[in-house]
C-alpha cells in the first residue's frame, strides 16, 4: 500500500523537475557548444540570450492558449487586473507559486512581481558564470509572448535574482501599450 | 510544481535550437546525425539525473523486465501522464516499447506527412530513457522508429558485459 502511495508522489516529483532538468542540460550544451571558440565565449552571455529570449517569447505564445483554455478567466480590462491573473492564476498553475505583487507606478503601468526564488532553479546545477542571465531571459520572453498573444504589449525584466544573491527575486513588468488587431474588415 | 505542459513546450523550442544553431537551413546528413546525437545527449543527462532523484526503496528491482516496466509506467507516467501502451521483448536483452499517441509527435502531424521529421522529436526521450537505464545499473542502446504519426516504437537493446 505505501509503496503505491510513494510511486504517486514520486511520479509528482519526477514531472516537477523534468522542466527544471531540461532546462538546466540545454543551457549547459549551449554553453558547451560555444566554449571552444574563444571569440564567441567573450560575448557568450549576450549570445545565449539572445538565444533564449525568442525561445520563452515562443513558448509564451503557445502557452497562453494553454492558458485560456485551462482557466476560464475573463478578459483584463485594466493592467491590475492583468497582474492578479498573472500572478494569483498562471504562475499557480504553470509553477505552483504565487509571486506577490508590489511597487506600483503613480501611472499603474507598472507592477513588480516578488518571488522568493528563481522558479525555474531549483535543483540545477548551473555552468560557472552564465547563470542569471539566460534563466531569466526565458521567463521574461514567455511573459512578453504571452501577453502579445492578448494584445498587450510589454517589457518584462528581472531587477532582483536570488540566484545573484539577491534576497528575492523581483519582475518588473511594464506595460507599453495595446496592441490593436489589424485585420482587414470582414474576416474573422 | 511544474505543470507537464511546460516541458512539452520547452521541448519544441529545444529541438529548434539544438537542431540547426545558427543557421537558417537545415544542417546536411552529417549535421544532422550530429544534432540528434546533441538532443540524445541533452536526454540521456536528463534521464540521468531524474534516475539520481528516485529514492533507493523504489529502485529494488528484482529483474530486468522490472526495470522495464518501471519505465512504461512510472517514467512515461511522470513525463507524458500516460503509460507507454505495450511492452514487448525476446527474453534476451531487447524490448520493444510502443506508444500509439506519443505526446512529442502529436503535435507534429499525422499519418505519413511530416515523417522525416519525426527523428528530431524522438531523439531527446532516447536519451531520456538510455539515461535512467545508466542510473539503474543498466548500459543500453536506446532508438526509436516512426511508421506513422503520432505512433512510435522505442527499441532498446541491454548491453551485456
Amino acid at each position: 500500500m505505501s509503496r503505491q502511495a510513494n510511486r504517486g508522489t514520486e511520479s509528482k516529483k519526477m514531472s516537477s523537475e523534468l522542466f527544471t532538468l531540461t532546462y538546466g542540460a540545454l543551457v549547459t550544451q549551449l554553453c558547451k557548444d560555444y566554449e571552444n571558440d574563444e571569440d564567441v565565449n567573450k560575448q557568450l552571455d549576450k549570445i545565449l540570450c539572445s538565444h533564449f529570449l525568442p525561445r520563452g517569447y515562443n513558448i509564451g505564445v503557445r502557452l497562453i492558449e494553454d492558458f485560456l483554455a485551462r482557466s476560464n478567466v475573463g478578459k483584463c480590462h485594466d493592467f491590475r487586473e492583468t497582474a492578479d491573473v498573472i500572478a494569483k492564476v498562471a504562475f499557480k498553475m504553470y509553477l505552483g507559486i504565487t509571486p506577490s505583487i508590489t511597487n506600483w507606478s503613480p501611472a499603474g503601468d507598472e507592477f513588480s512581481l516578488i518571488l522568493e526564488n528563481n522558479p525555474l532553479v531549483d535543483f540545477v546545477e548551473l555552468p560557472d558564470n552564465h547563470s542569471s542571465l539566460i534563466y531569466s531571459n526565458l521567463l521574461c520572453g514567455v511573459l512578453r509572448g504571452a501577453l502579445e498573444m492578448v494584445q498587450m504589449a510589454v517589457e518584462a525584466k528581472f531587477v532582483q535574482d536570488t540566484l545573484k544573491g539577491d534576497g528575492v527575486t523581483e519582475i518588473r513588468m511594464r506595460f507599453i501599450r495595446r496592441i490593436e488587431d489589424n485585420l482587414p474588415v470582414g474576416e474573422e | 510544481m511544474v505543470d507537464a505542459v511546460l516541458f512539452e513546450l520547452l521541448h519544441t523550442e529545444m529541438v529548434a535550437e539544438l537542431w540547426a544553431p545558427d543557421s537558417d537551413l537545415d544542417p546536411g546528413p552529417g549535421g544532422q546525425r550530429t544534432s540528434l546525437q546533441v538532443l540524445e545527449g541533452v536526454g540521456f543527462r536528463v534521464g540521468q539525473a531524474l534516475g539520481e532523484r528516485l529514492p533507493r526503496e523504489m529502485l529494488a528491482f528484482r529483474e530486468e523486465l522490472d526495470v522495464l516496466k518501471f519505465l512504461c509506467k512510472d517514467l512515461w507516467g511522470a513525463v507524458f501522464q500516460k503509460q507507454m501502451d505495450s511492452l514487448r521483448t525476446n527474453h534476451q536483452g531487447t524490448y520493444i516499447l510502443q506508444d500509439s499517441s506519443f505526446p512529442l509527435l502529436v503535435h507534429v502531424g499525422s499519418g505519413l506527412q511530416y515523417l522525416e521529421e519525426a527523428p528530431k522529436f524522438l531523439a531527446f526521450t532516447c536519451g531520456l530513457l538510455r539515461g535512467t537505464l545508466s542510473t539503474l545499473g543498466i548500459k543500453s542502446l536506446v532508438s526509436a522508429s516512426v511508421a506513422a504519426l503520432p505512433a512510435c516504437k522505442f527499441q532498446v537493446v541491454i548491453e551485456r558485459s
